[in-house]
């Protein structure tokens, strides 16, 4: 037997990213400790926007390289993980850049200010590990880092009724999850005999030969596994917890549970079902796994998710929640490309991901600044506010009409390189349901738009708003406007990206 | 003398993750809830171990060592959110938490 080696020298160099910010956490934490609680709000976000922007580059001169498992196969850095890896990096720094000139965050009585600028990098950090694990300990680790964090920020305004009511329901439901999952890899684990993705793999294609308790078994420990990924992306039947947290959380950490969070465990999500269960057969093809079709239970879960989500969301009259449903009919949306198993089905997954990240912050920066002057996130408030701020109610209407998926907005793009999957594919059904429900979300984003541009304003009186988040509003607008007209870039980049996967 | 084999503590494991399901489901009290998700934890941890002790494979006792520090800064999270529900709301049930619903 070989000795053991725990961390060979050479390997860190390929950790960089994560190196840097565990670096930027520490720091930052020194930084807090350093200065008087009432100063630390701008040294310490601008040190992690720092940190963020420097692990976005350390992780960028590192794509392109071969695929290498590092820490005796904990985690693997290929592009796929670089991709997302980036994802995360851009949330995260747009949700400090915005958190920064948001007043509910900024006039929080709480004694240090930068403990919320650490607790979103901790959860990015779980992100960045999160998409490169490739075993089961590693995923269920940097999940678990993801979601702590996530839980004391959402309960981060103390006094906040609402955001403690949405704390407890978050942690309570997430915890309840993450039971379920790590059950789940318990099972796993004793019927693999270990905990690699790769052995999971092996002992799937092994498995059309046992006899059906093994098969059972096995078919329990996915579904409970399983649990903990749809827990984290919010899909169908576990996203009954998003909507509260969705509209009690600050509204920054709303929308970086919204993109952050959802893209980072799509990510897992895949790795887990690609690698782990993916069994070519004799005719090259995808064999089921026992009695299960396993692609065939994602769709029939997007399916659902999407429905559900689209359907609840046309009731709604608050925009947070609003947007909530939205975030859980785009996660039906995001996952129809998965049970394609196709490079262009995944390729669709990861694109529409990242437009995905870009309008729908945009849609809550939009929420933010109503809110900073006094628009609480009501449906009735936004009335005439075309008149009022034609500028952020002209963004804010960009960045709806992109979720719905009209041209020519880069939703639009997005949404057509889906269906265009799904076709190819001969996953019809899928196809038309997914068309349908585009359909119905039209009514509740154009709802938005005809009060804001139809109505009559309640008072005449402009909405003004700080230059910076005008800015970084008008910069998310052109992006998803640019990526509606000239997307070849980013497309071929997500493609090469989703190639490394290894389908 | 008994035998007791794998299947035992696979079935004591399971009932426990099933007294703890129910538990989430039917209680009221926040911190029993919080501790009914202990027992799940702790169910999924003994099968670990038993799994590891019949492989022969010391993975899952790793495993087992991780998931305690994780369950530990769970609960530290979890009672930390509790505790400022208390002080909101003077109440840690559960049905008084209702100022969203669709």
């Amino acid at each position: 037997m070989t000795p053991f080696q725990l961390v060979k020298p050479e390997e860190l160099a390929y950790l960089l990213p994560e190196l840097i910010l565990v670096g930027t956490l520490i720091w930052s934490l020194l930084l807090e400790l350093i200065l008087r609680p009432r100063q630390s709000r701008f040294p310490v976000a601008g040190f992690t926007l720092l940190g963020l922007l420097a692990a976005a580059v350390a992780d960028l001169r590192l794509l392109g390289e071969p695929a290498r498992t590092l820490f005796s196969g904990m985690i693997v850095r290929d592009d796929f993980a670089i991709i997302f890896q980036l994802l995360a990096a851009f949330a995260a720094g747009l949700v400090v850049f915005a958190s920064i000139w948001t007043r509910e965050v900024s006039d929080q009585p709480t004694a240090g200010q930068g403990e919320y600028y650490l607790l979103i990098l901790g959860a990015t950090i779980g992100m960045f590990f999160l998409v490169a694990a490739q075993n089961l300990l590693m995923l269920y680790l940097s999940m678990e880092l993801l979601s702590l964090p996530s839980y004391l920020l959402v309960a981060w305004p103390k006094r906040s009724r609402p955001a403690t009511e949405a704390g407890i329901k978050y942690v309570v439901y997430g915890a309840g999850a993450s039971c379920a999952m790590i059950y789940g890899i318990s099972l796993l684990y004793g019927l693999s005999g270990s905990l690699e993705l790769h052995d999971l793999n092996a002992y799937v294609a092994g498995l059309s030969d046992q006899t059906a308790l093994p098969v059972a078994t096995f078919l329990v420990a996915l579904l409970l596994t399983l649990a903990g990924f749809l827990f984290k992306i919010a899909a169908f039947p576990l996203f009954q917890w998003a909507p509260d947290v969705y509209q009690g959380a600050p509204t920054p950490i709303t929308a970086f549970l919204a993109v952050g969070s959802k893209a980072a465990g799509m990510g897992a999500l895949l790795r887990f079902l690609y690698l782990g269960l993916c069994v070519r057969g004799s005719a090259d093809l995808f064999t089921a796994l026992g009695g299960l079709h396993w692609p065939m239970l994602i769709a029939v879960i997007s399916a659902l998710t999407m429905t559900a989500g689209n359907l609840i969301a046309l009731a709604q009259t608050n925009a947070k929640r609003l947007l909530a449903y939205s975030s859980i009919a785009h996660a039906g949306y995001i996952l129809m490309g998965i049970p394609l198993l196709s490079v262009a089905g995944l390729t669709a997954v990861i694109f529409y991901l990242a437009v995905y990240l870009v309008m729908n912050l945009g849609a809550f920066l939009s929420v933010i600044m109503l809110e900073n002057q006094g628009l609480p996130p009501e449906i009735k408030n936004y009335r005439g506010l075309g008149a009022r701020s034609p500028a952020i109610a002209i963004a804010f209407s960009v960045f709806l009409f992109s979720l719905t998926g009209i041209p020519p907005l880069g939703g639009f793009i997005g949404k057509f390189y889906l269906f265009a999957a799904l076709i190819q594919g001969r996953l019809y059904w899928l196809a038309v349901v997914g068309v349908l429900n585009s359909v119905v979300s039209l009514y509740y984003y154009a709802n938005i738009v005809r009060r804001m541009f139809l109505e009559k304003p309640l008072d005449e009186t402009p909405v003004p708003a700080s230059p910076m988040l005008r800015g970084l509003l008008a910069v998310l607008a052109l992006i998803t406007l640019a990526l509606g007209l000239y997307w070849i870039p980013l497309y071929q980049l997500v493609e090469f990206a989703a190639s490394t996967l290894g389908l | 003398m008994l035998n007791v084999g794998l299947n035992h503590f696979l079935f004591l494991a399971a009932a426990l993750f099933s007294i703890g399901v129910i538990g989430v489901l039917t209680r009221r009290n926040a911190l029993v809830i919080f501790m009914c998700i202990e027992l799940m934890l702790n169910a999924a941890n003994l099968a670990f171990i038993a799994f590891s002790y019949y492989l022969n494979d010391v993975t899952g006792q790793g495993f087992v060592f991780m998931s305690m520090v994780v369950a530990a800064s769970e609960v530290a999270v979890g009672l930390a959110i509790i505790l400022s529900l208390f002080r909101n709301k003077e109440t840690v049930n559960v049905d008084d938490i209702r100022i969203m619903k669709w």
